[in-house]
């Protein structure tokens, strides 16, 4: 029997809740991370950039089974009570969305011309100022790695199966939909639903490059 | 009188190869200073040290008399400004790039773009404000950087090479712009291997030869008879470095 659409609906909304918060979260965070390791020098710098460029391949099923533990009854995080909720999906997501932001962020960053960030100092610029300068100059590339990330979390299924439990009206979104559909039997349908989670990312990458190719004026 | 700003015995070294020498320099007051040289004498280096945008391997910067660290020298870097030798343009529009010193400094973008529209005016770029200016000329951007520098009135206008490659009525444009600036009280400090431009501009000349400072003194001087035999070799176009 296939999903009613209300309940398709719902799997829908959640799904891009879930990514989106991650993806904002992960943003807030991996964009002022990589733009801090792009212009600051320190002992251990490089080792740094090896570990978060090593995380960009990070399994999200181990992802997954880090929150897990995380979040289960012996866990440190047991008493939040989030494990198998939409809350412990987005917390995996993020595992897998801050490194690919900060990442691509801090290659963007690095990429901007020095010229550019001396006249910036020539004019004036603050140490903060420098770096809001850099990422703006860089936000073609800064945007790329939020989109990036925004579809390897919409698109990721094991980090959200293992710590979401794919549980009917809580949990389920449409990857782990898919993965059930395509269990029993139902082929076409989990086709039609890996459509939509298509067509939706088509949406979502579209309006984002409307925004990358925009400016301050 | 307090120099406005001195050069002491400033040297800079990159890996094996010293780019400056043991450099002393003295800039008073609503003087225009040109640094001469041939290419890779290092003209750039002291220049970038002067504006607190190098750090000088030995020797220290002097800014009214006070000791000007490289780091934490906010406040002195925002009294003055500095044009590189080929300027960059920022992301978007030409006004945006005019007012950037202006907005850093904290000055509303209304009151930034009035400061700033006279001098896109003088320097006929008023029609383009709106523009990307990735888009500009050549020229242009050397039009729109010198507006982009000089709006914030510097005490010290530092000038790295600001007309290479520009036709003559822009040199003249611009020429006539420094003028303008040290009218109104403004220092400059300038890098320049065009001797003409050095003989139009300047009152005292520094002469640079593979990072040695070879003489200093008042450009009417210099360019009538320079004191060193180093000084006229270059002059009469010898290959002195």
């Amino acid at each position: 029997m296939p999903i009613p659409p209300d309940e398709l609906l719902e799997i829908t909304v959640r799904s891009l809740f879930v990514s989106g918060v991650a993806t904002l979260l992960g943003s807030l965070i991996g964009i002022p991370l990589g733009t801090l390791l792009a212009m600051t020098r320190f002992r251990g710098l490089r080792l740094a950039k090896a570990v978060l460029y090593t995380f960009y391949g990070f399994p999200p099923v181990v992802a997954g089974l880090i929150i897990f533990y995380l979040l289960s009854g012996n866990g440190p995080l047991s008493r939040l009570d989030l494990l198998f909720s939409v809350w412990a999906m987005i917390m995996a997501q993020l595992i897998l969305v801050i490194p690919l932001v900060a990442g691509i962020t801090l290659s963007s960053v690095t990429d901007v011309d020095r010229s550019v960030l001396d006249t910036a100092r020539a004019l004036g610029a603050s140490s903060r100022q420098l770096r809001a300068t850099a990422l703006l100059e860089a936000r073609s590339g800064v945007m790329t790695g939020v989109m990036v990330a925004f579809g390897g979390a919409v698109s990721e299924v094991g980090a959200a199966m293992l710590v979401g439990g794919n549980i009917q009206y809580q949990t389920r979104i449409l990857t782990t939909a898919i993965v059930v559909e395509t269990r029993m039997g139902n082929f076409e349908y989990a086709g039609a639903l890996g459509l939509i989670l298509l067509v939706i990312t088509f949406g979502i990458y579209y309006m984002m490059g409307y925004f990358q190719e925009r400016g301050p004026k | 009188m307090t120099a406005l700003l001195e050069l002491d015995n400033v040297s800079r070294r990159f890996g094996d190869v010293e780019a400056l020498s043991g450099a002393s320099i003295k800039v008073q007051r609503k003087q225009i200073i040109g640094i001469l040289g041939p290419s890779g004498a290092g003209k750039t280096t002291m220049l970038r040290i002067a504006g607190l945008l190098e750090t000088p391997t030995s020797g220290s910067v002097v800014l009214d008399g006070q000791p000007a660290p490289v780091t934490g020298s906010l406040a002195l870097r925002r009294r003055m400004a500095m044009i590189l030798q080929k300027p960059v343009v920022f992301r978007g529009s030409v006004m945006r790039n005019a007012t950037y010193g202006l907005r850093v400094r904290g000055y509303p973008d209304g009151q930034a773009r009035r400061l700033v529209a006279p001098l896109l005016d003088e320097l006929g770029l008023a029609g383009m404000a709106d523009r990307p200016a990735s888009t500009l000329s050549g020229g242009e951007v050397q039009r729109l950087a010198f507006a982009r520098a000089t709006v914030l009135k510097p005490e010290l206008l530092l000038l790295d090479e600001f007309t290479a490659n520009l036709d003559p009525a822009n040199i003249a444009l611009l020429e006539n712009g420094v003028r303008k600036y040290r009218e109104g009280g403004g220092t400059v400090l300038m890098v320049t291997h065009n001797l003409a431009q050095g003989k139009r501009l300047a009152d005292r000349v520094c002469l640079l030869l593979a990072g040695k400072l070879v003489e200093t003194g008042p450009a009417e001087k210099f360019f009538e008879k320079p004191k060193t035999e180093k000084g006229r070799a270059f002059l009469n176009g010898s290959m002195v470095w």
